[in-house]
Parts: C-alpha cells; structure tokens; sequence
C-alpha cells in the first residue's frame, strides 16, 4: 500500500459515513417512534464521528465536507439515497451496515492505517447492524402493510448493492472478498424477516461503482446543496 | 380492624408536603395534585418534542461538522427528555398515547417559545443560550419538586440542558466574534429571541392560575416574576461578555432594588401565541401530526410481531411444561 493512496480509501469511507450521516439526520422530528427518534440520532453521530475521524486523515474536515461539489464526492450511491419511508430506511442501514460491519472487522483485524479507526467502530457498527436487524424483523413479519412496505424497500435498494465490493484504492484488501459474506448475511436476515431475496441486478450498468467515481445519483446534488449552503455564503468565516 | 378517614389520608399528604418529603406513585395525593402534575409534565414532556423541530431544521444546514453533531446530539437528548418526563407521567395513571393523543388534538399544550421560527444559524445559538437558559432557570427548582419521579427527571434533565446553554453560548460567541454579517447575525437571533424567553416564565404573578396552588403544594418554588427577574440579571453580564446588546430601551440597573429594571412585556403577543396564533403553531403541530401518522404502520407493525411472538415465546413455555 502506498502512503498517497491511503486518502482516496479515507475520502471514500468518510464520504460514506458522512452523506449517510446526513440523510439520518433528517430524521429528526419525523420519527414514527420517540424511541427511534434517539436510536436514528444515536446512529447519525455514531456515523458523523466515523466521517470526521477519516476525512481528517485526508485534510480539514469542514473543507472536505462543505467546499467539494459533487462530483468530487466518493460515497457509494447507496447511501446517499433519500430516506423514503421508514422501510426504505431501514433497508438501506440494513445493507449499509451489514457491509460496514464486515469491513471494519476486517480492518479493524489487520494493521493497516484504518485498525485503529475499524476498531473502535466495530462496536458502533455491531449497534448499527443489530437496530436494523430488529425492525427488518419487525416490518417484514409484523403486518401486511409493512410487510409489503420492507420487500419493496429491499426491493428498490438493491440496485446500488454490488457497488460496495467494487476496489477502493488504498483499503489494503479486496472489498469483494467480503460479498459472499455479505449475501449470506443479507439472506439470512430476509428469510428471517419473512422476506424474498430481491432477483434484480446489483450491478447495474450505471450505477455499479459510479459513486467511487464521483458519478452520483439526482437527490445528491440537492442534498449537498443543502448541506454547504451557508458555509459557501460566508467564504473564510469560522464557526 | 381500624378504616381510615379520607381527612386522615389528607393530613398525611400535607404534613409530608409541609416537611419537604418526596410524594411517591404509590402514596395517596388529592387528585387535583395528580391533574395539575400531569398538566404540567405532560406539557413539559410535550415542549420537548415540539422544542426539537425549531432546532432540527437547522441539522441539515449546520456549517461546520462540529456544529452539526453538538446540534445532532442536543436534539437526540430532546427526545430524550421527553421520554423521560412522559415515564414520569406515566407514574400518575395516564399514559404516553394519552398525553401525545391530547398534544396532537390541541387538548394539552407545549411551550408558547416553540412557536416562533428558526431563521438563521444564530437563532441555534439563541435558543442555546436564552432558551435553554430560560428553561433552566425555570427547572433547577423544580428539582425539588414535592412529586419524586417529577423531581429526579429534573436532576438528570438539568444537568443535560446547562451543557445545551453552553454549547449555545459558545455558539453566539463565535459569531459575534467573527466576521461583521456572523456579528449582525447572532444580534438579529438575540433580538428576536429575548422577549419570547421572558414570557416563557409565563404571565405575571397577579394573572398566573396555577401559581398559588402550585407554590401550596410545592411543585412550584418560586413565582413567575421572581424567575423573570432571576433570569433577566443573569443574562445582563452574559450578554455583555457576548457583546451583543439586549433589545429594551428600559433596561437599567436599579441599584435600590439590586435587580434590572426591564421594560414591559407584550402579553397581547404572548396571548395570541398561546391562542394558536404564534408564527408557527401550525405548522408545529402539523408536523407532530403528520409524523405520528405516518409511523402508524411501523407502530402496528411492531405490535404485530410482538405479539406473534408473545404467542409463540408461550406455545414454548406450555411445551416444555408438558415435556
């Protein structure tokens, strides 16, 4: 592993935690819960804490964060996707975290620059994977209405599934080899929850690996628009 | 076998209350001590969760990652204390789909501050600072409230909301710092926050309902006036340590008095707030609304599969016992 290449895993890792972060955060006030309203706040910061510890390796957080445009972001179209109804949200932190549970595990097992990072998100994660587990469980096998709800979530995210095990430059592995895992996983959760494992492609022609390149998906420009806004209008200011 | 008199139930509550003892969930209490505690921590509960939408809608917009997880974490303690203090009800005989049912049919109320807008950034560190600051000046006495499960939510609450009122404070204080539009920024914020804090003490001590009664049986320490006045000379020194200036032409040291004199406040304005007429009271309540029944499915989907499971976990129970 070279030393330069470390900033474009970091960037595209901390992309991840930060748009998904984000889209979490939107949550807030909307909740169908009181308790989930905590639980999706927990996770938002728990993934902003992620985002900023690994943008950090690459340069100033707030610069990266709030001065790039979109084509210049490295996160996986998942989970930049809006947030839908409570299904769509929790499939994408069921597929999402199901992935990031087992990279950091692996990272956090190796010695690379990321196991220190990996380590201690091991246990986020874990948390992360455990809350969206629960309620797959409960809206796949609770009424019809969510049952339904969840098997068209899992149905629509499942598109922008195969991007996360496409190569990123400096992670020191090979994200693929974490798919089969990742599928059985994934598998097993659905059948749990009642569900049927979507047939569609997870690697369509478009979106397969295009996030990693800067190609992202129509929602995402609004949302960094949103998100930059007023650090843009204040050029130098500090906060 | 010895009955005892409803009177002698009675003296029992007031002599408790007279030596500052805690009343408990399962001890006796005059049920208008019971309605006026739901009152008041159903409406207490209910301005936390209101009180995350002004704040919220600035999460997506916070200009430094920083900023935005302080703002993230204080709103996940909002909801936080709210669930607090609707357990706390709870412990009165009511329940949390009553009160939040009552909240959304506008049959029990929240904090009239919640229903003015957050305009800019600095209106985040506003509600920090003089909000917040209201609300603890408020809420230390009540810490020791008569009613036990009221006054330990408050201990915890408290703690939470002086770290908020910091962090809100620090906020101002880089913008006021900073470059002349974040100046102008967080003076505009003060300037439309300050009145709306002082009436969150609430109307004046000679038209305040409750106040007497509450004072009686200790849930109240001290009178809306008092915790104004209070208030308005802590924030005096901050303000100017902040260098931002408070909006009332009459605000004066009155060293006869060892208090700030202060100029009067609009109660037409705090009426037709109250009255539902505030800037955004509306559009408050609509969201609360519209966010329960949208999560009606998850909540019934939830039940569903606990109570397949609650069946299934007892077809287990009876198998192994016949075993």
């Amino acid at each position: 592993m070279t030393s330069t290449s470390v900033p474009a895993a970091a960037l595209a890792l901390g992309d991840d935690a930060l748009v998904l972060s984000h889209r979490l955060g939107e949550w807030a006030g909307h909740a169908p819960v009181l308790e989930e309203e905590v639980a999706l706040a927990n996770i938002a910061l728990d993934l902003l804490g992620q985002a900023r510890v690994l943008l950090s390796l690459v340069g100033d957080e707030d610069e990266l964060a709030y001065l790039r445009d979109e084509r210049e972001f490295r996160n996986l179209q998942l989970v930049e996707q809006p947030n839908g109804d409570f299904a769509h949200t929790i499939a994408r932190q069921f597929y999402f975290s199901g992935y990031q549970a087992l990279l950091y595990e692996t990272l956090a097992s190796g010695d690379g620059p990321f196991a220190g990072l990996a380590a201690k998100a091991v246990k986020e994660v874990a948390y992360h994977r455990d809350h969206a587990e629960h309620w797959m469980a409960r809206l796949g096998d609770g009424t019809a209405e969510s049952h339904q709800r969840m098997q068209r979530a899992c149905e629509a995210l499942w598109r922008f599934t195969g991007e996360m095990f496409q190569p990123v430059e400096g992670l020191g592995f090979d994200l693929e080899t974490l798919e089969p895992a990742w599928l059985a996983y994934v598998t097993g959760v659905l059948k749990k929850a009642t569900l049927t494992v979507p047939d569609g492609p997870r690697k369509g022609a478009w979106s397969a690996g295009a996030g990693r390149q800067g190609l992202h998906t129509e929602p995402f420009g609004r949302m960094i628009a949103e998100m930059q806004h007023l650090r843009r209008s204040h050029p130098g200011a500090s906060w | 076998m010895t009955t005892v008199t409803p009177e002698a139930y009675e003296a029992a509550f007031d002599a408790a209350v007279a030596a500052d003892e805690r009343i408990e969930p399962r001890d006796w209490m005059p049920d208008a001590y019971r309605a006026s505690l739901v009152r008041q921590m159903a409406q207490h509960a209910h301005s936390e969760i209101i009180g995350m939408q002004p704040e919220a809608n600035w999460i997506t917009r916070a200009p430094s990652l920083r900023r935005k997880a302080i703002l993230m974490a204080k709103v996940q303690d909002e909801a936080g204390h709210g669930l607090y203090l609707y357990s706390a009800a709870e412990t009165l005989g009511t329940s949390r789909d009553e009160l939040l049912d009552k909240l959304h049919t506008g049959r029990q109320k929240y904090s009239s501050i919640f229903n003015y807008p957050t305009l800019t950034w600095a209106d985040v560190g506003a509600i920090g600072w003089l909000v917040d600051g209201a609300a603890i000046t408020n809420q230390v006495p009540l810490c020791r409230c008569s009613y036990g499960p009221y006054a330990r939510a408050m201990v915890r609450i408290c703690k939470e909301e002086s770290f908020h009122q910091r962090q809100g404070y620090e906020l101002l204080l880089a913008l006021s710092q900073g470059t002349p539009e974040q100046h102008a920024m967080a003076q505009d914020a003060v300037d439309r926050w300050w009145w709306p804090s002082l009436m969150m003490f609430g109307p004046p001590d000679d038209a305040s309902a409750h106040s007497a009664q509450s004072m009686a049986w200790k849930i109240k320490r001290h009178s809306n006036d008092e915790l104004r006045q209070r208030f308005v000379d802590i924030c005096v020194p901050q303000a100017e340590a902040l260098g931002l200036a408070l909006p009332d032409p009459d605000l004066r040291w009155n060293e006869e008095r060892g208090h700030h004199d202060f100029g009067e406040i609009d109660w037409s304005e705090f009426q037709e707030v109250l009255k539902g007429n505030g800037p955004c009271n509306e559009q408050r309540i609509t969201q609360r609304r519209r966010a329960h029944e949208a999560g009606a499915w998850v909540r019934e989907a939830a039940a569903a599969y606990a109570a397949k499971n609650r069946s299934a976990a007892q077809h287990t129970e009876t198998g192994e016992a016949t075993a």
